[in-house]
C-alpha cells in the first residue's frame, strides 16, 4: 500500500495548476496515450456477438412460428435444394479461400494474397448470383404466407450481409496493392474482413440447416 | 508511457484540434468525461421532456373522464413517456453518462477503448430523441401503442407515427449496443497493468454485467422491431393473425430484450450506489467478492426470466412454472446485494448528506419494489393484477425509485469531480425532501389502485378510483417541484458553488486521486494503481492506506 500513497502524492501535486491551463497546454482533447493497445478485432468480435443475436432472434421466430402456426392450405415448407446446396458449398470454400489470402499476407506475400481475396470475392459475388436467380424462381412472394416472409427476412437478412462482406473484400484487395494501407505486418482490415466474412459462413451453415434440410 | 508534461504531449500530436470550454460539449469530442457530460445532460433534457408528458398523465388522470386531453392523445402522451424516460433518460445516464466518466478512471485508463465509437453512439442519442418527439408533430399522429408496441395495437394505429417509433428505438438500440461493445473492451482489455478483476471498483463488474446483456439482448429487438415494421409498410403477416401471424412470438422476442433492459437500468444504479456507500460511510464495501458473484448471477438470471411478462399470454403450465421459479431465484443476488449495502452502513461514520439521502432512499424503495417484484413473479398473483397499476406502481419504484434515485445520489457525489465546486447542501436537502415524499406519495396509491382493479394505459376510469388517483397526482406535482431546487442548485453551483477541492469526500477510489475537474489526460502522471478502492476504516495504528483517509481518521 506504500506504492498507493506514494502515486497518490504524485498525482495530486499536478492539480496545482488551475484547470484552464491544464486545458490551454494540450489544445487536442483526443489523442490519448500513444501506447493505447489495438482492440479493433476485439471490438468486432463482440459486435459479432451482437448481430448473431439478431439471428438468433429471427431464427427462434421462425422456428416458433414453424412450430405454432400452421400454414394456409396449398403451401408447404418444400424447397428447390439443389441451388442453396451449391452456395452452401460456395461459402464454405470462400472461407477456405480467405484463409489462404489471411496467410499469404501474414508471410508477407501480398500478390498471392490479393489473388486469394479475388477468388473469394467472385465466390461471394456468384453467392449473390446464385441467391438472386433462386429468389426469381420461387414459387411464393414476400407477403404470400408467414413462411414465404420469414424465409425472406432470414436469407435477406444474411444477403444484405453477404454485400457488405463483398464490398468490405473489394476494399481490402485494393489496399494490398504496392504501397496500400495492407503490409505483412499492419493488416487489420484484412483480418476484420476475414473474420466476418467466416461469421457471415457460418450463420449460412446453421440457416441452411433450418430453413432448407429441417 | 509516461505523459509527465501535457505540452509535450501537444507537440507529438499536432492538428486535430477541438474547440476548447464550453464549445467543446457540442462538439464531435472524443474525450469520454465531456461525453459522459455530454449523456448526463442530454439525458436530463429527455428526462425533463419525460416529466412533462407524466405531468399530462397524472391531470389527466386527476379525474375519472378523459376532460384533459382526448383519449387519442393520452395515448401518444403515454407512449411518448414511457419511451423518452427509458431510452432517452435512465438507460444512456446511468450507461453512457456516468459509465462514459467513471469507466476509464475506474480502469486506469486515459480514454475508453474506442473513442471515436464512443462519440459516435452519443450522437446517435439526439437525433433520435428529436426524432421520436417531432413524430408527435410531423407524422400527425405518434405512436399510441405504448412502450411495448405490441401488435397487432401497433398495427392498426396510425401507422406513420409508429415507424417513426421504430426507426427511433432502432437508432437508440444501436447507440447502446456501440456503448455496449466500448465498455467490454475498456474494462476487459484496457485496465492498467497490474490491476486485477477483482481489484476492480464495484460499478466496473456493474457495467461489465450490464455490457453483456446489452450486446446479447438489444439486437434481438432490433430484429423484432425490424419484423414489426415490415408488417406496418410491407403489410408481412408476422406479428398479424389476420395474415396467420402469432402476436406471441413478438411478446417473447420483445421481452427477451425488455426485460434485461430493466437490468441495463438498475445494475449500473447497483455499481454507483456501491461506489458512493463506502465512501460516506467510511467503511469498506461489504463482501465485495459476493456483490462480483450477485451481478454475474443476475446477468445470466435475467436472461432467463423474460415470459413472466407474459403470465397472462396463454403461456403453458410448465413455461409458467419455469418462469415463476427462475424469476424468484433472482431474488437471492438481489437480496444479497441488498443486505451488503445494509452491512456497509452498519457502524459506519454514516455523513448523511444529499448524495447519501439519496442513496439510502434507494435502498428503501429498492427493497419494496423488490418485494412486490416478487409477489408479481407468482403466477396466481400475476394473473389477477396483470396490465393494472399494481405493475405500474411496481415498476416505477424500480425504475425512478432504484435507478433515478441514484443518478440524483451520483449526481451530488460527482458533481464536484465534474465541476470543482460543491453542490449547495440546503438546496439538496430540500430536492431529497420534495423527491422523496413527492415520489412515495405518487407510486405507493397505484399498488392499492391495481389491487382494486384499475387497468393501466386507460384515459378514463371508474369514481371509485379517484380520491387515490388524487393523491398519486398530488405526488407527480410534488415531484415536478424537486426538480426546481435540483436545476437551481446545478445552474447556480457550476458559477457561484464552494470550491470542492480535489478530493471533498476524501475518497480512494481513482477518479478522485487527481485534480476536479481532471486534466484532460485524466492523471498528469501515471494512472494510480488502486488496488484496495475500499479501503477505508484502517485503525489507526496500522499504517495508513491513503494520505488522505488519514486526515479522517
Amino acid at each position: 500500500m506504500t506504492s498507493l500513497s506514494n502515486l497518490a502524492d504524485s498525482n495530486l501535486s499536478g492539480s496545482d495548476l488551475p484547470d484552464s491551463e491544464l486545458t490551454k497546454s494540450n489544445p487536442h482533447p483526443t489523442d490519448h496515450a500513444p501506447s493505447h493497445g489495438d482492440f479493433r478485432l476485439f471490438g468486432l468480435a463482440t459486435f459479432l456477438v451482437a448481430d448473431g443475436m439478431t439471428f438468433a432472434g429471427f431464427f427462434a421466430a421462425y422456428l416458433t412460428f414453424r412450430a405454432v402456426n400452421p400454414l394456409p392450405e396449398g403451401s408447404s415448407y418444400e424447397l428447390e435444394l439443389l441451388l442453396p446446396t451449391i452456395n452452401t458449398l460456395i461459402l464454405i470454400v470462400s472461407s477456405l479461400t480467405f484463409h489462404q489470402a489471411g496467410k499469404a499476407c501474414r508471410a508477407n506475400q501480398l500478390a498471392k494474397a490479393r489473388t486469394w481475396l479475388m477468388v473469394t470475392g467472385g465466390l461471394g459475388v456468384a453467392f449473390l448470383a446464385s441467391q438472386m436467380v433462386e429468389y426469381f424462381s420461387l414459387p411464393f412472394g414476400l407477403t404470400d404466407n408467414l413462411f414465404a416472409s420469414t424465409f425472406y427476412a432470414l436469407t435477406g437478412f444474411h444477403g444484405l450481409h453477404v454485400t457488405l462482406g463483398v464490398i468490405c473484400i473489394a476494399i481490402v484487395t485494393l489496399q494490398t496493392r504496392s504501397n496500400g494501407r495492407i503490409t505483412a505486418t499492419d493488416h487489420f482490415g484484412l483480418e476484420a474482413a476475414e473474420l466476418y466474412w467466416h461469421f457471415v459462413d457460418g450463420i449460412w451453415v446453421v440457416l441452411y440447416g433450418i430453413l432448407y434440410l429441417l | 508511457m509516461t505523459l509527465a508534461n501535457p505540452s509535450e504531449l501537444a507537440q507529438s500530436h499536432p492538428g486535430n484540434l477541438q474547440p476548447e470550454g464550453w464549445l467543446r460539449y457540442f462538439s464531435f469530442s472524443l474525450d469520454h468525461k465531456v461525453i459522459g457530460i455530454q449523456y448526463l445532460v442530454c439525458g436530463f433534457i429527455f428526462y425533463l421532456i419525460g416529466g412533462a408528458l407524466a405531468g399530462v398523465i397524472r391531470t389527466e388522470l386527476a379525474s375519472p373522464m378523459a376532460d384533459f386531453v382526448s383519449r387519442e392523445t393520452y395515448n401518444e402522451v403515454l407512449t411518448l413517456h414511457g419511451t423518452v424516460m427509458i431510452f432517452l433518460w435512465i438507460v444512456p445516464v446511468v450507461n453512457g453518462g456516468f459509465g462514459n466518466y467513471l469507466i476509464p478512471f475506474y480502469v486506469g485508463a486515459r480514454d475508453m477503448a474506442f473513442p471515436r465509437l464512443n462519440a459516435v453512439a452519443f450522437w446517435l442519442i439526439p437525433p433520435a430523441g428529436i426524432l421520436l418527439i417531432s413524430s408527435y408533430f410531423l407524422a400527425g399522429a405518434a405512436a399510441q401503442s405504448g412502450w411495448t408496441a405490441y401488435p397487432p395495437l401497433s398495427l392498426t394505429t396510425p401507422a406513420a407515427g409508429q415507424v417513426v417509433w421504430i426507426l427511433s428505438v432502432l437508432l437508440l438500440g444501436g447507440s447502446s449496443i456501440f456503448g455496449g461493445i466500448n465498455f467490454i473492451a475498456t474494462i476487459l482489455k484496457l485496465r492498467r497493468p497490474g490491476l486485477g478483476l477483482m481489484q476492480m471498483p464495484m460499478y466496473c463488474w456493474a457495467m461489465l454485467g450490464t455490457s453483456i446483456l446489452v450486446v446479447l439482448s438489444t439486437p434481438v429487438l432490433a430484429g423484432t422491431l425490424i419484423m414489426l415494421s415490415f408488417d406496418i409498410i410491407a403489410h408481412t403477416g408476422f406479428f398479424n393473425p389476420a395474415l396467420g401471424g402469432n402476436v406471441v412470438v413478438y411478446q417473447h422476442l420483445f421481452w427477451f430484450y425488455s426485460h434485461p433492459a430493466v437490468y441495463i437500468m438498475v445494475l449500473p444504479a447497483f455499481g454507483l450506489v456501491s461506489e458512493i456507500l463506502p465512501i460516506h460511510a467510511r467503511k469498506p464495501l461489504f463482501g465485495y467478492v459476493t456483490m462480483v458473484y450477485s451481478i454475474m448471477a443476475i446477468v445470466v438470471l435475467g436472461l432467463i426470466v423474460w415470459a413472466h411478462h407474459m403470465f397472462t399470454s396463454g403461456t403453458p403450465p410448465w413455461m409458467r412454472l419455469f418462469f415463476t421459479i427462475a424469476t424468484s431465484f433472482i431474488a437471492v443476488p438481489t437480496g444479497i446485494k441488498f443486505f451488503n449495502w445494509l452491512a456497509t452502513l452498519w457502524g459506519g461514520k454514516i455523513a448523511l448528506n444529499s448524495a447519501m439521502l439519496f442513496a439510502c432512499a434507494f435502498i428503501v424503495n429498492f427493497v419494496f419494489g423488490g418485494i412486490t417484484g416478487v409477489a408479481l413473479a407468482q403466477v396466481p398473483f400475476d394473473i389477477h393484477v396483470h396490465d393494472t397499476y399494481f405493475v405500474v406502481g411496481h415498476f416505477h419504484y424500480i425504475v425512478y425509485g432504484g435507478t433515478v434515485f441514484v443518478v440524483f445520489a451520483s449526481l451530488y457525489h460527482w458533481y464536484p469531480k465534474f465541476t470543482g465546486r460543491l453542490l449547495n447542501e440546503d438546496l439538496g436537502r430540500l430536492h431529497f425532501l420534495l423527491t422523496f415524499i413527492g415520489f412515495n406519495l405518487c407510486f405507493a396509491p397505484q399498488h392499492w389502485l391495481g389491487l382494486n382493479g384499475m387497468p393501466r394505459r386507460v384515459a378514463e376510469y371508474d369514481p371509485s378510483f379517484t380520491t387515490l388517483n388524487q393523491v398519486s397526482s398530488v405526488g407527480a406535482l410534488l415531484m415536478a417541484i424537486s426538480t426546481i431546487p435540483l436545476l437551481i442548485n446545478v445552474v447556480l453551483t457550476a458559477f457561484k458553488g464552494d470550491i470542492a477541492g480535489d478530493n471533498p469526500w476524501n475518497a480512494l477510489t481513482p477518479e478522485w486521486l487527481t485534480s476536479s475537474p481532471p486534466p484532460v489526460e485524466n492523471w498528469l502522471g501515471e494512472a494510480p494503481l488502486v488496488t484496495e478502492p475500499y479501503g477505508y476504516g484502517h485503525t489507526p495504528d496500522k499504517e495508513p492506506s491513503n494520505p488522505s483517509v488519514n486526515q479522517v481518521a
